[in-house]
């Protein structure tokens, strides 16, 4: 069966499974805003084909937009509009929307309903865009930076909202630059950097599992040639990764003899160890890996 | 499967839709202080200001009717136009600002379905305006040509002044910036106010009579007063109302960007 989405980003073929939850992975500026805009069908793309629900989000856009729930960065309401005048407003436009105050209990819009738009924190203008986007009970929801400016309590609240949604058979389509968020909540991550993806997986392939790792900050940049004599010390089945001039990271496992050759090494070297990480390997490490830089929202 | 999510998507019926996007832009624009003064508060001090200089001051409004009878037509094209096309702009330039067009582009409304909801909004707003200013006016002795056809008239002059100056409107908002949609459509408001023979009738202005009728604020003041004082029709007027707005929106049609 052919369920979902296919969306090209840049010649690379992204394909969403029904009632899962995606999570677009990747730092400002990556493409991730215009991929979700190119699925909502705000934007058109030159080259390649995208269907959401089988629908071409610009030609079927009027067949295509009450089955699809959008949040946007910067939700979009009227400044004097209040929070559950906008909400019922959104819900009203649906053929059969949601119970609004049990939907504003849920993502926790309960005590500034009445509030004016302008006037609600960034976090509660978040509560209010993710409630705009779930009201209609669309079978696809592309929400954008959900939890961007919301406190940890919030940001629980949305997990859980957007884990039962998915529960529920509704398919959930993230962008999202926290790592975390990404690894907690999604089935399927898909890594873009620069408008092309880079990696895609579950969390669990993604980390291979949860590889060890080993963080070395030294106190003064390495000498030239570094990263390769650690690596030729080392020998296979661990990898190393230069993060910058001072500090690198080392994937494998992190067992007495891996730290031993690594100790000598930075003795050989004449550089001391400002710090050493043991950790397992996360998506902050894949992105890493795969671009040379770190992961920063 | 039965959750509390469950998808059942589907819009509500276009009707519906339409009636729910006009009964709430018209409660935010009555909600909005500035816009509420400009749609309420500055028509009727217009007249009751009007009528007490005509009483003290001598001044006949260059007719020869009563003042109330010359002016409330006049003050009637006045709240027209501040609604259809100040309100409308700067409710408009904003809605862009804070992406308000952009959430309802993703939304079972359609676009014509947003436009129609806009212009229910104004009609919504110009029928309290009309309520306000006609028991004021009638408070203060107006006695209006009677009948039907006057009514009808007026209310066919209400509607074609409100695309002139709606289609106007929306060119100024979909072409500037917000902020500068606020200044220009309120300074073109207060030209026309004072200059464009909108509340005083162009035969008032002397030498720029011509030219005056020819704007859609002339044109509507005159057409008001045709249809208001002399039970008339005054169709070269009203044409002038139509060019207006069949110019303006093929113009809007081309220019406004609904982001």
């Amino acid at each position: 069966m052919r369920y979902g989405d296919k969306v090209a980003v840049d010649g690379l073929d992204l394909r969403v499974e029904r009632g899962t939850i995606t999570a677009v992975l990747g730092p400002n500026g990556a493409g991730k805003t215009t991929t979700l805009e190119t699925c909502e069908g705000y934007r058109k793309p030159q080259a390649g084909t995208v269907r959401v629900l089988g629908l071409d989000p610009v030609a079927d856009h009027r067949a295509l937009l009450p089955r699809i729930g959008v949040m946007l960065q910067g939700s979009g309401a009227w400044s004097g509009v209040r929070a559950m005048e906008m909400l019922r407003h959104i819900a009203t436009l649906h053929a059969n929307p949601l119970d609004v105050d049990m939907l504003a209990e849920r993502v926790g819009l309960g005590d500034c309903g009445r509030t004016p738009y302008r006037r609600l924190s960034g976090g509660q203008q978040q509560r209010l865009g993710l409630a705009m986007a779930v009201v209609g009970r669309p079978e696809v929801v592309f929400v954008d930076e959900p939890t961007a400016g919301m406190d940890p309590l919030a940001r629980r609240t949305t997990w859980e909202l957007l884990t039962e949604l998915r529960d529920d058979g509704v398919t959930v389509v993230l962008t999202t630059h926290y790592m975390d968020e990404a690894e907690r909540l999604a089935d399927q991550i898909h890594i873009i950097d620069h408008g092309r993806m880079i990696a895609s997986g579950s969390p669990l392939e993604l980390t291979r599992g949860g590889t060890a790792t080993i963080r070395l900050v030294v106190t003064k940049p390495f000498p030239d040639g570094a990263p390769a004599s650690l690596q030729a010390a080392l020998g296979d089945g661990v990898e190393v990764t230069p993060i910058n001039e001072v500090s690198l990271l080392v994937t494998g496992p992190a067992d007495h003899t891996t730290l031993a050759t690594v100790g000598r090494w930075c003795e050989e070297q004449g550089v001391l160890p400002e710090s050493l990480n043991l950790g397992q390997r996360n998506l902050e490490d894949v992105f890493l890996e795969l671009t040379g830089r770190e992961l920063k929202p | 499967m039965s959750g509390t999510f469950t998808p059942m998507p589907g819009g509500a019926p276009l009707l519906r839709q339409v009636a729910a996007q006009a009964s709430m832009e018209a409660r935010l624009m009555l909600r909005n202080g500035e816009q509420l003064l400009l749609a309420v508060v500055i028509p009727v001090i217009v007249l009751i200001g009007g009528v007490q200089a005509a009483k003290h001051e001598g001044f006949d409004f260059g007719l020869p009717q009563k003042p109330i009878d010359a002016l409330t037509p006049g003050v009637l094209a006045l709240a027209v136009m501040s609604t259809a096309f100040t309100s409308l702009a700067i409710a408009t330039g904003f809605e862009r600002r804070y992406g308000v067009i952009k959430r309802l582009g993703a939304s079972p409304l359609p676009r014509a379905g947003l436009l129609v909801g806009k212009i229910g909004a104004l009609f919504l707003v110009e029928l309290l305006q009309v309520v306000v200013i006609s028991a004021v006016a009638f408070a203060m002795g107006w006695n209006p040509h009677g009948g039907v056809v006057t009514v009808l008239l007026g209310l066919e002059t209400v509607l074609l002044g409100t695309a002139a100056f709606a289609s106007l409107g929306l060119l100024v908002a979909g072409t500037l910036r917000a902020e500068a949609t606020l200044a220009a459509a309120n300074l073109i408001y207060l030209l026309l106010m004072a200059g464009g023979a909108v509340v005083l009738p162009a035969s008032s202005y002397g030498a720029g009579e011509q030219v005056l009728t020819f704007l859609p604020s002339g044109a509507l003041g005159e057409a008001m007063r045709g249809a208001l004082i002399h039970g008339d029709c005054y169709g070269r007027d009203q044409l002038v109302l139509l060019a207006w707005a069949v110019l303006g929106t093929v113009i809007t049609a081309r220019t406004f960007k609904w982001e």
